[in-house]
């Protein structure tokens, strides 16, 4: 069958930009979006007689990213040039890792539901980001600009670049991989990792191959995968696209191509066939850098629980469905929320419905992170133990909550200031059902005679007068009693 | 008295006693700039006005009791290879004919903490390539004892205006010889610093793992002084050897009494000039009278030296001069409608021919499919090199050979084919190699009135035998004549 | 080792992003096969199990702190431009 004629070969090269305060080779503020060539230097201008000295934090982070990867790291790394000629280049030649990367032989397991995929990762380096281009004309596109002009507050940004084995078989897994590859970084606080932005970037090497050879069939890469959905689209496109040229007996060209998500479709860029050759030789401004064990230890224990490791603990040690551990897990923010509120109250699962209920739909509708709101993790610990002692219903925690949520009070002064304390004195509570039955003479006859339904209107009642505070299982209790 | 022809120990001593000012020093040097720079060329640019207004301001730091460093008030002449803030550096090139420098270089910076005179900057060849000066956009540098002959380069500039009186000391650069050289044709001291021992940061590359910033001087103790200042660790500059530095003034003794010489027969070349061998000889016969012991030794693998060089410089330089792209700074080609094309027209008339044909070397020693055979393979006799110069130096103290195999030659002898001029280089290279210390002294004049240069090399840091050596040498030999110009 | 050609020349000059006439290339050829054939001596020494020097000195781990430096103000910065707009360095259509 058509279908499973051809295996899909899909790596994914991913560019990272480093929250570091500085740049990678020189101690220029990071930016973005501000005026341009506001935060250059003469090093990252490549101005000449300057020279690069390495950001130790970019380091730290690389090897944070490396560890979290499974990698295994290189205990000597060294720094190669690779040149080529383009206006974004300061020096024309980029300060990157060729023969000695950081680290080597890595992997990161990958959700499926059905099944989980072992995504390879064959290296994770350190280099330089370029300057911005922008192309002066009406459309903004190269093509059709007559000159363009070069924005050097993003050059000797650090960059960091993780690529892996080619072993993602659908446009689905990319998205996956790049999916849980942005959440682990998040996770380690080592970028913003935003696709909008472009501190996250993505391109695919993709191509196809008879289901069941080994070998690899002639592959391109496509850039311009700006987000999730169009990584997803532009591979499902170009497999399609490569399935049609070997279906009808052609072949595929290695080459570039970029994904215009207007038509949803991979274009071939106007750049010639020839492969660049990038004559890389160790550059000799920078020293080897070693990566001592105790080093390396060190910032192995820094990194956090994993999202992966976390979901599965949060499954086995508090018995979360893997959906709520998912969700739980999916931030470390909200990770780290929900284990504070832990901290102070037991019942996991109703920490987890109130986080996804109430806190998620306030937070979203409001704009703001679920772990960054005014309720405080040990304030909704407390009204959590307010509806288990009965204090209030919860109905009335709603309430509470969005008052909380609005104010940041705690539930304690809200109930008292808003009078909201759930009534369940029985002594008060028997008045109060007594006034409504007599009252209401109708339903409470029509209940007598079997229609037991009537009681509800009654119990709606007494809600009504104690404006929702009367606690509604009592209320039944002596209501039920005194209708006998 | 000529200021200009004393030495910055002297003037510093004049200056403590109030006998001179740095005015009448500076203005004494730009009186001989004046006169005699229009045959020799030393400069590209002089800066006589803010020169002056520096020197009243030394003047008054000095009657105000301010300390006089060694180089308070002095003029010291700056290749132009060396960023200056705010003074055009050109690297005598087409291409950065109006670069400005946006940052001082850290030697500089150094310079101008013990406040300096900048006469201005001098002339030297293109990207510090070549071997005669002859190479400059701003016409060749003539050698003050002989104005049909070259200074030898690339800092023909800083050693001819030393050599002219135009400057008191000066500041150049050495990738493959290009301090000691000059020096040695001008009858100078030059010298190269052990590799990391002066920041890089500021001189414009030519090849980054050989290039190293040094001083000229009339004499050991006005280079000791200089070295002080500019040596030394600089957190800019990776490649800077982070320990703290002597005082090389310290290491101006003239006991050599068991200090063992090395004379290397690899550097004592086939068709060296028979004076200038007489000459070196003449002088290790000194040393030896002096209590040194001398041995001829043969470092094998030097024979390679010079085809390693030429293989990895140019491959660096191709690199270090991609930035060169009329985008950011320096000329560019107004025709040119697209970006290729305006990339290309820029370096092909920015650039002048040996820059061109360096660029070509490089670029094909490390293209695809080349890069073994010739930048690894260059890397790895460079290793051997090293290898054999450890095994000299745990024998002996210093190495001794001629600079250059020849005195000054004629302008335009050695122009038309490429490699004659690279044979020039042919004693200094080792070192840049291997990263040692080397200097190049006066050790006498040929028949024809030129003068001759002998180099002593040391071990890696070992500036106090290179400098001990050098002191009790220049002492024994008393070389004081000055060219008749 | 091997004669270049000038096809090698032209090829060499385009990543090096130079320009030379056909008569220049006819110059150059002869003049950078001299240098290569010279320099290819090196081809004949026994280098088995020696390894490169791209480093002269053994210094290793140099780095700085992530603190951040004044900038250089913008007029600064583009100072030298050649082709100024829109503060940018400007440059012709990237072909």
């Amino acid at each position: 069958m058509a279908e499973n004629k051809y295996e899909s070969v899909i790596g994914l090269e991913t560019h990272l930009e480093l929250s570091t305060r500085t740049k990678m080779f020189c101690g220029c503020m990071l930016s973005f979006g501000e005026e341009k060539n506001k935060y250059t230097c003469e090093v990252c201008l490549g101005h000449p007689g300057s020279l690069p000295v390495l950001n130790k934090k970019a380091v730290e982070y690389a090897a944070k990213i490396a560890l979290a990867l499974n990698c295994k790291i290189n205990d000597r790394t060294v720094f190669h040039r690779k040149n080529y000629f383009y206006p974004d280049m300061p020096k024309n030649y980029q300060i990157s890792q060729y023969d000695l990367p950081l680290g080597i032989g890595g992997h990161l397991d990958i959700d499926m539901g059905r099944y989980t995929r072992r995504v390879g990762i064959t290296r994770v380096h350190m280099e330089e980001d370029t300057g911005k281009l922008i192309h002066l004309g009406t459309t903004g596109r190269i093509s059709e600009s007559e000159s363009s002009i070069v924005d050097f507050n993003r050059a000797g940004t650090p960059l960091i670049e993780i690529v892996t084995e080619p072993d993602i078989r659908t446009p689905e897994e990319a998205r996956v991989y790049v999916e849980a590859l942005r959440n682990l970084l998040l996770y380690l606080d080592v970028s913003n990792c935003s696709m909008e932005e472009g501190s996250l970037r993505c391109d695919a090497n993709v191509s196809l191959r008879l289901a069941g050879e080994s070998t690899l069939g002639t592959k391109t890469e496509i850039k311009n995968l700006n987000s999730f959905k169009f990584l997803q689209k532009g591979l499902e496109y170009e497999i399609k696209r490569q399935k049609k040229l070997l279906d009808s007996g052609r072949s595929v060209i290695q080459q570039t191509r970029h994904y215009d998500n207007n038509s949803g479709t991979t274009k071939a860029l106007r750049s010639k066939e020839e492969a660049h050759d990038y004559r890389y030789f160790p550059e000799p401004d920078l020293v080897p850098i070693l990566m001592d064990a105790a080093v390396v230890e060190n910032i192995g224990k820094s990194i956090p629980e994993l999202p992966a490791a976390k979901s599965k603990r949060y499954q086995k040690d508090l018995g979360l469905t893997p959906y709520d551990a998912g969700f739980m897990a999916g931030g470390r923010g909200i990770a780290s929320y929900f284990d504070k509120c832990l901290e102070c109250h037991d019942d996991a699962k109703a920490v987890v419905n109130w986080i996804m209920g109430d806190l998620s739909a306030l937070a979203n509708k409001n704009r703001v992170p679920v772990d960054g709101s005014k309720v405080t993790p040990e304030n909704l610990c407390k009204m959590l133990k307010m509806i288990d002692s009965g204090r209030i219903s919860s109905k009335i925690a709603k309430t509470v909550f969005e008052e909380m949520f609005n104010t940041g009070s705690d539930p304690e002064s809200i109930i008292k200031t808003k009078g909201l304390e759930q009534i369940s004195d029985s002594g008060e509570l028997e008045s109060i059902v007594e006034q409504v039955i007599a009252g209401n003479p109708g339903p409470a006859g029509q209940y007598r005679e079997g229609k037991k339904k009537a009681i509800g209107f009654l119990i709606g009642q007494v809600m009504a007068k104690t404006r929702g505070k009367a606690n509604p299982r009592l209320v039944n209790e002596i209501m039920t009693k005194k209708l006998g | 008295m000529e200021l200009n022809y004393l030495t910055a120990h002297e003037l510093r001593k004049k200056l403590g006693s109030r006998e001179v000012s740095s005015t009448d020093i500076t203005q004494s040097v730009f009186d001989r700039i004046k006169r005699k720079d229009k045959d020799i060329n030393s400069y590209i640019r002089t800066e006589e006005e803010s020169a002056l207004e520096s020197a009243g301001k030394a003047d008054c730091h000095i009657a105000e009791g301010g300390s006089i460093e060694d180089f308070t008030g002095i003029p010291v002449g700056i290749k132009d290879n060396i960023c200056t803030r705010g003074i055009t550096t050109t690297c005598a090139s087409r291409i950065l004919e109006s670069y400005v420098p946006i940052y001082d270089a850290t030697v500089i910076k150094r310079l101008k903490k013990n406040n300096f005179i900048l006469p201005g900057k001098l002339n030297m060849d293109e990207f510090a390539m070549g071997s005669s000066n002859e190479n400059s956009h701003f016409g060749p540098v003539k050698n003050p004892w002989d104005k049909s002959r070259v200074p030898g380069g690339s800092s023909g500039g800083p050693a001819a205006s030393v050599a002219a009186g135009e400057a008191i000391c000066s500041l150049g650069s050495d990738t493959g010889g290009s301090i000691r050289q000059p020096a040695a044709l001008c009858g100078v001291i030059g010298f190269k610093p052990t590799y990391g021992m002066v920041s890089r940061y500021g001189l414009i590359a030519f090849a980054s793992s050989l290039d190293q910033i040094g001083p000229f001087s009339r004499d050991m103790e006005d280079c000791a002084a200089l070295l002080n200042v500019v040596c030394g660790h600089d957190p800019c500059d990776s490649t800077s050897i982070d320990a703290g530095i002597p005082d090389y003034k310290s290491f101006l003794t003239d006991d050599i009494k068991g200090l063992k010489i090395g004379v290397p027969r690899e550097l004592m070349v086939e068709g060296i000039d028979p004076e200038v061998k007489s000459s070196v000889e003449a002088a290790l016969k000194m040393a030896e009278d002096m209590g040194a012991s001398v041995e001829e030794i043969s470092i094998p693998n030097l024979e390679y030296a010079l085809n390693v060089y030429y293989i990895i410089a140019p491959s660096e330089a191709s690199s270090n001069l991609s930035r060169f792209d009329g985008v950011r700074y320096g000329f560019r080609d107004r025709s040119a409608k697209t970006l290729r094309k305006m990339y290309r027209l820029t370096r092909a008339q920015g650039f002048g021919e040996e820059v061109k044909r360096r660029i070509m070397i490089g670029t094909y020693c490390l293209s695809a499919g080349y890069y073994d055979a010739y930048y690894e393979k260059a890397l790895k006799v460079r290793t051997l090199i090293i290898d054999d110069f450890n095994k000299a130096f745990s024998k002996y103290d210093v190495l001794i050979s001629p600079t250059s195999p020849t005195t000054a030659f004629k302008l335009g002898e050695r122009t038309e084919d490429p490699l004659t001029m690279y044979l020039s280089d042919i004693c200094t290279i080792p070192a840049n190699l291997a990263g040692l210390p080397a200097v190049s002294i006066p050790s006498g004049l040929s028949s024809e009135g030129l003068p001759i240069g002998l180099q002593i090399i040391g071990n890696t840091l070992r500036e106090d035998n290179v400098i001990k050596t050098a002191y009790s040498l220049e002492k024994a030999i008393g070389f004081e004549t000055r060219p008749k110009i | 080792m091997k004669r270049i050609r000038s096809s090698d020349v032209r090829h060499v000059a385009k990543l090096a992003e130079l320009d030379f006439s056909d008569e220049e290339v006819e110059k150059i050829t002869p003049q950078l096969n001299r240098i290569l054939d010279h320099v290819a001596r090196i081809s004949t020494v026994d280098t088995e199990g020696i390894a490169s020097t791209s480093h002269v000195m053994d210094i290793n781990n140099v780095s700085r702190e992530d603190e951040i430096r004044e900038p250089v103000p913008q007029e600064e910065a583009l100072k030298n431009a050649p082709e100024e707009a829109e503060d940018g360095f400007s440059v012709p259509k990237i072909d």
